[in-house]
């Protein structure tokens, strides 16, 4: 249960993160939060030869209003979903999803940042990202660009962000009043990784939805959208009939893997029994 | 002409302040922070479980939050503020759940103690009367293999009580 031998730098700014990555190749790790990285080494599930920490990086700190997004610095802390006004009021599906993320003391130290760049499937804020629309700022050798949640989960824990370049900003349109959102997921233990869980956020008209995205974790290799289920309950009012149709689709929007522990087909039917919740909530408040 | 020396583990020189003591010591940039702890200051009432995030025997608090020493290393926590278990009981802060704890039988063989006292100290410094559903959901990520949980969830609460009670007569204008 000890790591490999590694050396440390600190980083102090972004270009110089990139270059002390740059420099030593395949043998370097970002260090952000370090809640699932250092598990890992301890497991020597991962043995850099450098690890280059990046939480005093103050340029990636912070929530801020820029126009029509919320910034959040990638070094953003998971509790700091819970407590920071801004995100309250423009992300509230973040400040929903929190509490179910890890355990307090773990919530204190991981970065949203970190959880969005390591992309695990059974995590609930890269989810979040898909359900939220939101973009995803990334720093390499090239320049900043972003790049939409929708194209940023690649495989498992494979995104659009290349070994050597570090997510630096999460951007989140920013909510607005005719927006609802809705978060659970069913897990063993409080705390655990869930067995399958899910967010939305849905545009709402005269009681009809507009729009809806909705976001399921821990049923595949990558955080997935529900695309056949958003499209049976959107254009109209969420009712019983449409949230069957919803469930029914989920047959087509996701495929369990194998696993011995939780079967595809219980999977499958714990998600439906999750969105029936989750829609029947969300048309309370409609 | 070997390379083994290569090889031989660099030191580095880490500052803290730990339980209010400015302290200096030579660390593996791999040697966590509970190690560090534990084997360098010689500070063993932080508990080395897990190493994995998963037991909460080996809270302490880094600039005044709740955090695993297992989840960081040493080198990470250069120039932070620390406080163990120990600084804790001598602070006097934590006296009413330790009493509390001790006249319950909040514990048994008392390796998660340590952890469980942090995280209490934590969740009644930000919630001042959580309920019991809310106890548990904060000690959800502290193994305790000995009492079943409810002696420990009843000791919070009823510091959580006696807490308020001395604050309201406090404030009340008699």
């Amino acid at each position: 249960m000890k790591a490999r031998a590694f050396s440390y730098r600190r980083a102090y700014t972004v270009d110089e993160a990139l270059d002390a990555h740059a420099s030593n190749g395949d043998d370097a790790r970002f260090i952000a939060g370090g809640q699932s990285l250092v598990p890992a080494l301890a497991l020597r599930l991962q043995a850099p030869r450098i690890l280059i920490d990046i939480n005093h990086i103050e340029e990636l700190r912070g929530v801020t209003r820029e126009g029509e997004w919320l910034r959040i610095g990638a070094l953003t802390r998971h509790c700091e979903m819970l407590t920071e006004p801004l995100i309250a009021e423009f992300a509230p599906l973040l400040r929903a999803a929190a509490p179910f993320v890890a355990h307090p003391a773990i919530r204190n130290r991981g970065t949203l940042g970190g959880s969005v760049a390591l992309a695990d499937p059974a995590s609930e804020f890269p989810a979040m990202m898909l359900a939220l629309d939101a973009e995803i700022e990334i720093a390499g050798a090239s320049g900043r660009r972003r790049v939409r949640a929708d194209e940023f989960f690649i495989d498992l824990f494979e995104t659009a962000a290349a070994p050597g370049e570090l997510v630096t900003a999460i951007f989140v349109p920013r909510f607005r009043c005719n927006q609802r959102i809705c978060f659970d997921e069913l897990a063993r233990r409080r705390g655990d990784y869930a067995l399958v869980g899910c967010g939305m956020q849905a545009t709402c008209k005269d009681g009809l939805i507009e729009g809806i995205r909705i976001a399921f974790f821990s049923v595949g290799n990558v955080p997935t959208r529900a695309r056949s289920a958003e499209a049976a309950v959107s254009g109209g009012r969420i009712d019983a009939e449409r949230i069957a149709a919803a469930q029914a689709a989920l047959d087509s929007d996701l495929a369990p893997p194998e696993s011995d522990e939780v079967p595809p087909a219980m999977r499958l039917h714990l998600a439906r029994v999750l969105l029936g919740r989750l829609l029947g909530r969300l048309g309370e408040v409609a | 002409m070997s390379s083994d020396i290569d090889e031989a583990e660099e030191a580095v020189r880490v500052r803290f302040i730990v339980n209010g003591r400015k302290v200096a010591c030579e660390v593996a940039p791999r040697d966590t922070l509970v190690d560090c702890l534990r084997n360098s200051l010689e500070l063993t009432g932080t508990h080395a479980g897990c190493e994995m995030g998963a037991c909460g025997a080996c809270l302490v608090r880094l600039d005044g939050r709740a955090v695993h020493a297992c989840l960081m290393f040493a080198v990470q926590a250069d120039g932070a503020r620390i406080d163990t278990i120990e600084g804790l009981s001598e602070s006097g802060d934590i006296a009413d759940l330790q009493a509390e704890f001790h006249r319950r039988n909040a514990l048994q063989c008392g390796f998660c103690t340590p952890g469980m006292l942090i995280n209490a100290h934590e969740l009644l410094s930000r919630l001042a009367e959580p309920s019991r559903a809310a106890i548990r959901d904060a000690l959800s990520g502290n193994f305790c293999r000995c009492t079943g949980y409810e002696a420990i969830v009843d000791a919070i609460a009823a510091v959580a009580d006696a807490r308020a009670a001395k604050a309201s007569q406090k404030g009340s204008p008699e």
